[in-house]
């Protein structure tokens, strides 16, 4: 077994007194989390993971690797827009190497096929959706894990650590099962798949606060070069970096303790209308 | 001494994780306006999201909505209700909470169980002018169920009463006695107005007589979760691992620690092993693990257990978790449909999963004034204690408040789930009882149906004696065979040849063949086979039986030839013989034939025998069919 060189840290010191350690926040997600990716690889085959290449879904990928002993023993999906930041590209060579992922390469329509009801940026987002289930059909996926969070979105807080897509991927937010005691519904009809949601309690800061103990890696447009930094990456035409001045993990959290704009202040989709994300996720968007 | 060291070292690095509180109560009481006047008083909201809430009050006309914070969905605002539970952090001084909202109207109970039940405190709002209602009912059944210690009542609306100490102590009593009846420790009632912010972050200038605390002092009172290390260890099994030739043994600790050398029992089987390493990936080295933690263990020998065996301490018996085949259990029921001695479940504990049957509905909750009585179902949303019987003995704690033992859930053969099933304990048999253990089908509905080409379902034909039920049933059992679709007919005379060859007409007699009939009609349904009853089953209270035995799968179909048709056909010479005298009881002339209210299909005598085939074969078809 390859065992990566143990982080030295101040709980360490525990050791010699044989008594666990106090669990803190941060403990706790990541347990539930490892929980969570444990029960969805043991209970619905066949399973991938959706990397993004953002810091969630990379924190999701060193989840993985810590609920199997340093292993993915599932694919991971990258769903292309081919309108990343070259940065993104890079970052996804040198790490699926690195991590040692099973890597699977899905492609978008182009914006022409996406329904023109929609507002434009919503519009151009609505192409991941379509990539997204084209991938999970081609491979006939029963369990998609994705980095959604409760805080980053309202509709997004009334998800489900499971949550069953029916026919067409539909997410029915009117219809959704209970989801208690740690217990999780797998539903199963042909066409359906579960989508799973390992950082669904997470929030932005804890996010930051794990990558800063932990070391994981990022692309470095999320810190600042003259002036700006991006807090959320989406495609390059409908993502707009923040105006900030921190450079390392340990400003960025210093800023985002004292941050009041929301996240996804610099996703152009989020503005165009009241229902637009809504009318997104049902859809199957992240 | 090592102890105070540690204690130390965190005080400086150590941040707890947030206190989940629930906001519960009957739908209108306030909880949504509640929460977004916290999130305000408390300086809580980001700043994009109050010009939001201004924004969209605004487009509807309305002053400024604390509760369109929350109901954040388009469909909530249009309907004005709050469909599913949100979560939103929020902090007090230097304590982080969760609040979680949960939705007060009736059908959404299940969300409202997603919502509270990982909370460590409640809240229950409850209207000061109107008391408490049939939700907050509910709610405050359903918290001590799921298990929440800490529960603060808010007299929302107080502003109604003036804020009269009279009045308002009048309600307090009303809503501690009810409390009371369920256990439910109260850590306080608080007078107050979520609109107009009194007693919630700062005290009401209103009610100056009230000394108790604000919600937000009552809140930052709520002591941390209880800890879990000192009890005896437990770990479900949550799945086995090997990877680079080395096998894990992986799973959460439910509580109490596991340090390397420790001797663990392993399931009911109870092989012994020993823990040779904790395992952890890039983490501190520790040979010791707490509750809590997903780790995996080595363990020698080198035993390969299965997923739901429950690991404890091997060598002290007063350590043991209890084992019964028999288990009481309190019943939180989310299905639609009610629920009925002998159905059939698996039994979700942690990781373990058991066959069980519902042995017995010991006491049903009578929600209007919470009190316990006989019943024999368990109506959609309703409460109860049952009796479940295992096909084999189950390990289990006894379920205990604010902690992860016995929390069963009961979960139907298509991976819903169903009810939540905290175990209280093992059950007696009663005397001269002999326990039986049905066993449920393993295989999944899903996989049935793809085996088989089509779903399965019960078509239960009834009609008076020669009305033509059986010529019907065998035409369209031929029909559908032409179709690929495995039919079998059960009908009256076959039956009465064989297995009800004991039985006569009189009404006890018919009833017990009805029973017998929808029983075999059940078993074979659950196996996937379509089938076609045709029995003149003339008693409405008999066929309702039949739906009850049969459940979710069954139709009614009459056969509906009026009696002088079926007098003028008497393919069996039977209506002669009854006409004169020679057979008593029969149906149509010295019986009752109770016609049913509304078939879900009617096969009218008027028209040619083959149109009835064609129709009944297209009814079946369209329901059987993927």
């Amino acid at each position: 077994m390859t065992q990566t060189p143990i982080l030295s840290r101040d709980q360490a010191t525990t050791t010699s007194l044989a008594q666990p350690r106090i669990m803190d926040d941060l403990d706790q997600l990541e347990a539930q989390s490892i929980f969570i990716l444990r029960e969805a690889y043991r209970k619905l085959k066949p399973l991938s993971l959706l990397w993004s290449l953002g810091k969630d879904s990379n924190v999701m990928v060193w989840l993985a690797r810590k609920a199997f002993m340093g292993h993915v023993p599932f694919p991971v999906m990258h769903v292309d827009t081919e309108k990343k930041f070259p940065e993104m590209y890079a970052f996804r060579d040198e790490y699926t190497k690195k991590w040692n992922l099973d890597l699977l390469l899905g492609y978008c329509p182009p914006v022409e096929e996406i329904d023109p009801s929609l507002p434009p940026a919503a519009r151009s987002a609505a192409r991941k959706t379509a990539g997204l289930a084209a991938m999970i059909d081609k491979h006939r996926f029963r369990g998609v894990i994705a980095g959604i969070r409760r805080d980053e979105q309202a509709t997004r807080a009334k998800e489900r650590v499971f949550s069953p897509r029916g026919a067409g991927h539909r997410w029915d937010v009117r219809n959704q099962p209970p989801e208690f005691w740690d217990q999780y519904a797998t539903p199963y009809e042909d066409g359906m798949h579960i989508r799973v949601h390992p950082l669904l309690s997470w929030r932005e800061i804890d996010i930051w606060r794990y990558i800063e103990r932990e070391g994981i890696p990022l692309v470095d447009l999320y810190f600042a070069k003259d002036g700006k930094r991006y807090r959320s990456l989406g495609d390059q035409d409908i993502t707009n970096p923040v105006e900030s001045t921190a450079s390392t993990v340990a400003e960025v959290i210093a800023e985002l303790e004292t941050s009041r704009t929301s996240e996804r202040a610099g996703r152009a989709m989020d503005h165009e209308s009241e229902d637009v994300f809504e009318r997104l996720r049902v859809a199957g968007y992240l | 001494m090592g102890d105070n060291i540690v204690t130390e070292s965190f005080s400086e690095t150590h941040r707890a994780a947030a206190t989940p509180i629930v906001i519960v109560g009957h739908v209108d009481h306030g909880k949504s306006s509640l929460i977004g006047r916290l999130l305000y008083d408390t300086d809580s909201l980001q700043d994009g999201k109050l010009a939001q809430i201004v924004e969209s009050s605004r487009k509807r006309g309305l002053a400024v909505e604390w509760s369109f914070l929350l109901d954040s969905l388009q469909i909530e605002r249009d309907q004005g209700v709050t469909v599913d539970s949100t979560r939103i952090p929020f902090r007090l001084g230097s304590r982080d909470f969760v609040i979680v909202d949960a939705p007060g109207h009736r059908q959404f109970l299940r969300n409202m169980i997603t919502g509270a039940a990982d909370a460590e405190a409640a809240v229950l709002v409850v209207d000061a002018k109107e008391g408490a209602q049939e939700q907050t009912r509910r709610h405050a059944m359903l918290l001590r169920l799921i298990g929440i210690r800490h529960v603060i009542v808010l007299l929302n609306k107080s502003d109604l009463l003036e804020f009269d100490e009279a009045k308002i102590v009048r309600v307090e009593s009303d809503v501690r006695q009810l409390l009371g009846r369920l256990e439910i420790e109260v850590e306080a009632v608080v007078p107050a107005s979520a609109r107009d912010g009194d007693n919630i972050a700062s005290r009401s200038e209103r009610a100056l007589w009230y000394k108790g605390p604000t919600l937000v002092e009552a809140l930052a009172n709520v002591p941390p979760p209880a800890s879990r290390a000192a009890l005896p260890f437990r770990m479900p099994v949550q799945d086995v691992y090997r990877f680079d030739g080395v096998r894990y043994v992986a799973g959460r600790i439910e509580r109490g620690t596991v340090r390397a050398g420790d001797r663990l029992a392993i399931g009911a089987q109870g092989q012994v092993a020993t823990v040779v390493e904790v395992c952890r990936w890039h983490a501190p080295e520790l040979p010791v693990a707490g509750a809590g933690e997903s780790i995996a263990l080595r363990l020698e020998p080198d035993l390969v257990p299965d997923r739901g065996d429950l690991l404890f301490p091997a060598d002290d018996k007063a350590a043991a978790p209890e084992r019964s085949a028999r288990i009481r259990t309190r019943l939180f029921w989310l299905r639609g449909e009610p629920l009925r001695v002998g159905e059939s479940f698996t039994l979700r504990l942690a990781t373990a999963e058991h066959d069980v049957t519902v042995a017995s509905i010991d006491a049903v909750v009578d929600l209007e004034d919470l009190t316990l009585r006989e019943g024999d179902s368990v109506p959609p949303d309703g409460f109860a204690e049952i009796t479940l019987a295992a096909s084999h003995a189950v390990l289990f704690d006894p379920f205990s408040p604010g902690f992860g033992d016995g929390r069963g859930v009961l979960v139907d053969r298509y991976q819903r789930i169903v009810g939540g099933a905290p175990l209280i304990g093992p059950a007696e048999l009663a005397d001269g009882e002999h326990a039986i253990h049905p066993t449920a089908s393993r295989v999944p509905a899903a996989r049935q149906v793809q085996t088989r080409g089509h779903r399965s379902g019960v078509f239960w034909l009834t009609g008076l004696p020669g009305s033509g039920k059986s010529t019907v049933a065998r035409a369209a059992e031929l029909a559908l065979s032409e179709q690929a679709i495995n039919a079998t007919v059960l009908d009256g005379d076959t039956l009465r040849a064989g297995l009800c060859s004991d039985l006569g007409f009189s009404p006890e007699d018919r009833h017990e063949n009805i029973r017998r009939a929808a029983h075999v009609a059940k078993i074979l349904a659950e196996s996937g086979q379509v089938v076609i009853v045709a029995l003149v089953s003339p008693l409405e209270a008999d066929r309702t039986q039949a739906r009850q035995i049969v459940g979710g799968n069954f139709h009614e179909v009459f056969v509906d030839t009026p009696l002088e048709t079926c007098e003028k056909r008497d393919p069996k010479g039977l209506y002669a013989a009854a006409r004169s005298g020679k057979i008593p009881e029969f149906t149509g002339v010295s019986a009752p034939y109770e016609a049913p209210v509304s078939p879900e299909l009617r096969l009218a005598a008027d028209r040619p025998e083959q149109e009835a085939i064609n129709t009944l074969t297209a009814f079946i078809l369209r329901l059987v069919q993927p």
